[in-house]
């Protein structure tokens, strides 16, 4: 029998007023196994604190319950100074008698009764507590992170910058990501690449960073602080230790058809290749789809032509497995397709193009050198239209609900920079709302309608009309002036939704954090936690928690970095005692438990049991409390009862309802 | 607190509450101070899927005249799916309930996230009423605990 | 029969197995019950295989599966899914067994014999097409049609192929002429008063003998939750109105998504109490909610309450029918 101690806290007035805590004092020092009861004004205060303390050394108490606020708010608290006082902080249970009883009910005797009665629950829970223990776990004091794009390299970047050994794991040949393709950024109209390419150079030189590029991560086991993954490193087909990035076997390869996934296939590519000029690690890799001795057997143009022999066919991809303490993903966006957008006719006209195909069309480097001119016939445009949330704040399940909050901004730029390049082109921008907060932001706006006279209409376009003679016949509608109306435009730019990258489902379940309806990871706490996700040791940076501009992926890349070189920090972890715990006389092995457990903490080994004199090799459930995370779903698989949650065990919870229907 | 037959009926409601959600709900609907009846009690479990079809049985046979339970919506289980398990037993074991007699409406799931203490309320409110006039359990009662 | 004890003989002899589990010959020809065998002579003497040969003996395989060597197992169609469950619960051990799928013509039921009105009776034969059985009693002989003293479950039955086999012998008969889920849709229809009316009167029989746990191939925990401790659980005298409830309705869940459906539990209920039917409605709800599901055809598959999708029907919106 356990010798208990009530503590019922009068919170000022905010217990006492409606609960009587002397009655509940009363009521509850007659339950079975209290020995102890009392109140007090503020039991979370220094002098409660002391009272309790006093009342476990006096009274030799081996449980605590304490009436009081909600245990989300001071069960640490009450813990610690049980654990002060020498008893086992996991033998304190709270009674919430405020939130759930003194704020919600006016009547005295009424709240009186409940706070009994959520009192005894409280006892008959602690009567079957067990004194837990916190495993230990060690931590590997090296990060991973997942995406190479300007989120994932400041990340990196930060964590070696404390000291710690981070890989980078990008599936392209280089890293660099979306910000790369971009030309110039808002809203001070720096050129992307100028301000990208040192950053990349620093993670490449950076001799705590190693970057896997054309690489993916294929499973990952473990818990936080001890992961292991293992990367597949994909064939490059070019020996990287050899390699002098000459360019000559891009120059001579004879495949050149391969649509450039860097300029959105607005051009092609040869079938060996580097992304783009700047790309780290200025290394090209042979798409064995295109290249022709893949293909055919017969070429080999680029093994001939290459003078340091780093051209290798018989390469294979290598699976390379790695200990990381914590891990970050940061693997982006894409924008969405248009398939079901068919009324801006972007399948059916060249002239329709999506912003990020305006920015490699914008850019010097891009499939037109930078000029400003139709895909269709090379025509310098005379009229552009501008189409904002194409697919974005959508009610309809065509596109996406929320707002991808970047488009506002950039549709301004790309209006502000064409108009100052080219003054002779009408600009026209077709928006919902014009959303602009952050810094210098609504400033920039303003520039580029009242400096630069782009023409900004409220409405939505309804329909884009290729014509035979080339020309885009715009439909639409001006809300403000409350008209319709149809213009000719040469080219129409859509400002397309973005969403997650596609492999982020697939990344998502194998470190177990989960994703919302639109596939973003989800934050630990919407406000408080917003780089952490919900599994321990798994950090969110950029745009695969939600969309943002690249200020604010930088600001989460460096907070994400910091969560992670807080856990690296430590040398040990202490691991939560609440976990599942398997009875192995009970175990019928029948693996149902570990079909439902999201951490993959349990496994089977088959045992030398000894059940009551019979002793027999049993396939049992083992349990690894340092995966557990306590939720209890393998204890209501388990028909035999043989999996029980340690803090919430089967018997704890009937005993509470009992207490409360008796 | 035995009840004469001449007392206003008092339900005996039972609410299992999920520690990240709903628990927090119900903390939220008591810090803004949203009224509900005190015969509702709460008993905090880690995740809806702690949630052993047992204690919902155990609560009725010991004269719980209503069962309730809370957990995280769909897709934002702090444990990424066990309201998805959570939902799947309570769907059958509901159905069973129904099956054998036990009047509808005894047995309720609703999903109350930690920002819903609104919902919450207002849930308890509705399952209070609807236990109330379904009167006292005596389907599921065993006999001997009735003191 | 012959066929099966002289295929069982040779694989004795020739050391592949070494035992039999089949069905060993009772006091009366209608109470057959499942044996081990070891010796070429206690198989002639004493092994059967007929209409009464319902006993399913997937179950005793997991104490088969630890003997040593491997036991030659006689499976009927439907016994055949408990036994695939069984692998997939890692009960048993596949490479323990050889497994002769045995043809099924449907199995008897003395209880329905006795139901049409049949008294003292002595002996009962079977004709060799197996559509009549006659019945010796203290009041003369009776013929009664083979159907008719059917098993509920082989007027439903899944079907005639095995579903894990080393080798088959013997022809089956499709049985089935009712609607597996009629009984539960009866119940359902009725308004909540007669179903507890019904359920009470069923249950009120029950005598907590176990047997229905005893058999199931599905209840197979080497200690039961209502033997155990751990749940305030533990077996009590059957006083009340409750206890059967709880255990029946917690002993369908335990087996919800697992239970093959082979009626085993109703065959051997002392009190004929149709239990099958707690089950069946765990299974149509299954079936209606969660997309068709038999258990024990793929060993791999994954059972309907350790997976889910994220669009499942909510709790409460399936209860209230009608």
């Amino acid at each position: 029998m356990q010798r208990i101690g009530v503590f019922v806290c009068h919170c000022g007035s905010n217990i006492a007023a409606t609960v009587d805590v002397k009655k509940v004092v009363e009521m509850v020092s007659h339950e079975p196994g209290v020995v102890h009861a009392e109140d007090y004004q503020y039991m979370c205060s220094e002098v409660g604190q002391a009272k309790i303390i006093e009342a476990i050394r006096e009274k030799h108490l081996t449980g605590l319950v304490v009436c009081s606020c909600s245990p989300r708010m001071h069960e640490t608290t009450f813990r610690k100074t049980a654990e002060r006082a020498g008893l086992n902080p996991y033998m304190v249970e709270i009674a919430n008698i405020r939130e759930h009883c003194s704020w919600i009910h006016k009547n005295m005797e009424e709240a009186t009764e409940k706070a009994v009665i959520l009192a005894r629950a409280a006892i008959a829970k602690v009567n079957l507590d067990a004194p837990l223990f916190p495993g230990e776990s060690r931590v590997t004091k090296r990060a991973l992170v997942i995406g190479g794009g300007i989120a994932g390299i400041q990340t990196a970047l930060d964590i070696a910058d404390a000291g710690y050994e981070v890989d980078i794991v990008e599936k392209t040949p280089s890293i660099g990501g979306r910000m790369s393709q971009l030309d110039k950024t808002f809203p001070t109209l720096d050129c992307s690449a100028c301000i990208l390419t040192p950053k990349m150079v620093e993670a490449s030189a950076n001799e705590k960073i190693h970057l896997y590029t054309y690489s993916e991560v294929e499973k990952v086991s473990g818990f936080v602080g001890d992961f292991t993954v293992d990367i597949r490193k994909k064939a490059r087909s070019v020996d990287m230790s050899k390699c002098t990035g000459c360019g000559v076997c891009q120059e001579k390869c004879p495949s050149r058809k391969t649509p450039s996934e860097f300029n959105r296939g607005l051009n092609t590519r040869s079938a060996i290749y580097t992304p783009f000029a700047q790309a780290i690690p200025n290394v090209p890799v042979i798409d064995r789809e295109a290249c022709i001795k893949f293909k055919t057997g017969k070429c080999g143009l680029c093994q001939k032509v290459c003078q340091a022999g780093a051209i290798d066919y018989e390469q294979k991809d290598e699976i390379v497995t790695e200990k990381y303490g914590a891990i970050v993903v940061a693997t982006g966006f894409d924008t969405i397709k248009l398939d079901k957008y068919d009324e801006y006719a972007y399948s059916q006209s060249k002239d329709v193009i999506t912003s990020l195909e305006l920015e490699r069309i914008m850019n010097a480097a891009g499939p037109t050198k930078g000029h400003l001119e139709r895909l269709s016939d090379g025509k310098h445009p005379k009229n552009m239209v501008f189409i904002q949330c194409v697919g974005s704040r959508c009610s309809d399940k065509r596109g996406k609900s929320y707002c991808s909050k970047i488009c506002c901004m950039y549709t301004a730029k790309h209006a502000m920079l064409i108009r100052d390049k080219y003054p002779d082109v009408n600009v026209t921008v077709f928006y919902i709302d014009v959303r602009t907060p952050g810094k210098n932001f609504d400033e920039f706006y303003r520039r580029a309608v009242e400096d630069y006279g782009v023409n900004y209409i409220k409405g939505q376009v309804g329909k884009v009309m290729p014509q035979p003679n080339g020309q885009l016949l715009v439909q639409g509608v001006d809300l403000l002036d409350n008209k319709q109306i149809l213009m000719e435009a040469d080219m129409v730019v859509l400002a397309t939704a973005i969403e997650p990258n596609a492999d982020v489902r697939r990344i998502a379940t194998m470190l177990t954090a989960s994703i919302d309806t639109n596939n973003f990871l989800t934050e630990a706490h919407a406000k408080l936690r917003p780089v952490e996700s919900p599994t321990a040791g798994v950090f969110l940076s950029g745009v695969c928690q939600g969309p943002k501009d690249i200020p604010e992926t930088v600001a989460q890349a460096g907070a994400a970095a910091v969560k992670a070189i807080g856990l690296l920090a430590k040398d040990k972890l202490m691991t939560n005692p609440c976990t599942a715990k398997s009875d192995e006389l009970l175990c019928n092995g029948c693996s149902q438990c570990a079909n439902v457990c999201p951490y993959g903490a349990i496994s089977y080994e088959t045992k030398l049991i000894n059940d009551h004199g019979i002793r027999e090799d049993r396939r049992v459930a083992v349990v690894n409390s340092a995966l557990c995370q306590g939720c209890g779903a393998c204890t209501v698989t388990c028909p035999s009862g043989a999996m029980d949650l340690q803090g919430f065990a089967n018997r704890q919870i009937l005993a509470e309802v009992d207490a409360i229907c008796r | 607190m035995s009840i004469t037959a001449n007392e206003e009926f008092k339900p005996k409601i039972v609410a299992f509450c999920c520690n990240w959600c709903s628990y927090a709900g119900a903390d939220l609907a008591g810090s803004s101070r949203l009224v509900y009846p005190a015969d509702v009690k709460i008993i905090r479990v880690p995740c809806s899927c702690r949630v052993n079809p047992m204690f919902i049985l155990h609560a009725f046979e010991k004269g719980a005249d209503g069962v309730i339970l809370c957990g995280c919506h769909p897709g934002d289980c702090h444990y990424s799916t066990g309201n998805y398990y959570a939902r799947r037993r309570m769907a059958l074991l509901f159905s069973m309930l129904d099956y054998i007699g036990v009047e509808h409406g005894r047995t309720r799931v609703e999903w109350v996230s930690a920002a819903e203490g609104v919902k919450f309320s207002q849930t308890m409110n509705e399952f209070v009423a609807k236990i109330t006039s379904l009167g006292k359990n005596v389907r599921l009662e065993d006999l001997r605990c009735r003191k | 029969m012959q066929e099966m004890i002289n295929r069982a003989k040779e694989l004795l002899s020739d050391g592949t197995v070494n035992r039999v589990l089949g069905w060993r010959r009772g006091d009366m020809s209608y109470n057959p019950e499942p044996s081990y065998f070891e010796t070429a002579e206690d198989l002639d003497a004493n092994f059967v295989y007929n209409g009464f040969c319902g006993a399913n003996l997937s179950k005793y395989m997991i104490e088969g599966s630890k003997l040593e060597g491997k036991t030659l197992v006689f499976l009927k169609p439907c016994d055949s899914y408990s036994f695939n469950q069984l692998i997939a619960e890692h009960r048993v051990d596949r490479d323990k067994a050889y497994i002769i799928g045995v043809g099924c013509m449907g199995k008897l039921s003395f209880e329905k014999i006795k139901e049409q009105g049949v008294k003292g009776i002595t002996n009962i034969t079977i004709d060799d097409a197996n559509e009549n059985i006659t019945v010796e009693t203290l009041y003369g002989e009776k013929t009664l049609a083979y159907k008719d003293c059917m098993l509920e479950r082989c007027h439903v039955c899944k079907g005639k192929e095995h579903q894990i086999f080393d080798e088959t012998i013997g022809e089956s008969r499709d049985t089935k002429d009712a609607d597996r889920f009629a009984e539960v849709e009866k119940i359902e229809a009725m308004s909540p008063e007669e179903k507890f009316a019904f359920f009470q009167n069923e249950l009120s029989r029950c005598i907590r003998c176990n047997a229905c746990r005893n058999v199931c191939p599905a209840c197979s925990c080497r200690k039961c939750v209502f033997d155990s401790t751990k749940f305030d659980s533990a077996q009590k005298a059957n006083v009340d109105s409750f206890e059967e409830r709880m255990f029946h309705i917690i002993r369908a869940f335990h087996v919800a998504g697992r239970c093959t459906d082979c009626g085993e539990c109703s065959r051997v209920c002392p009190q004929g109490i149709p239990l099958h039917l707690f089950n069946r409605k765990f299974i149509k709800d299954i079936d209606e909610f969660y997309g068709e599901f038999q258990a024990g055809v793929d060993p791999e598959a994954k059972s309907p309450l350790t997976s889910f999708t994220f669009n499942d029907v909510e709790p409460g919106v399936t209860g209230g029918r009608r």
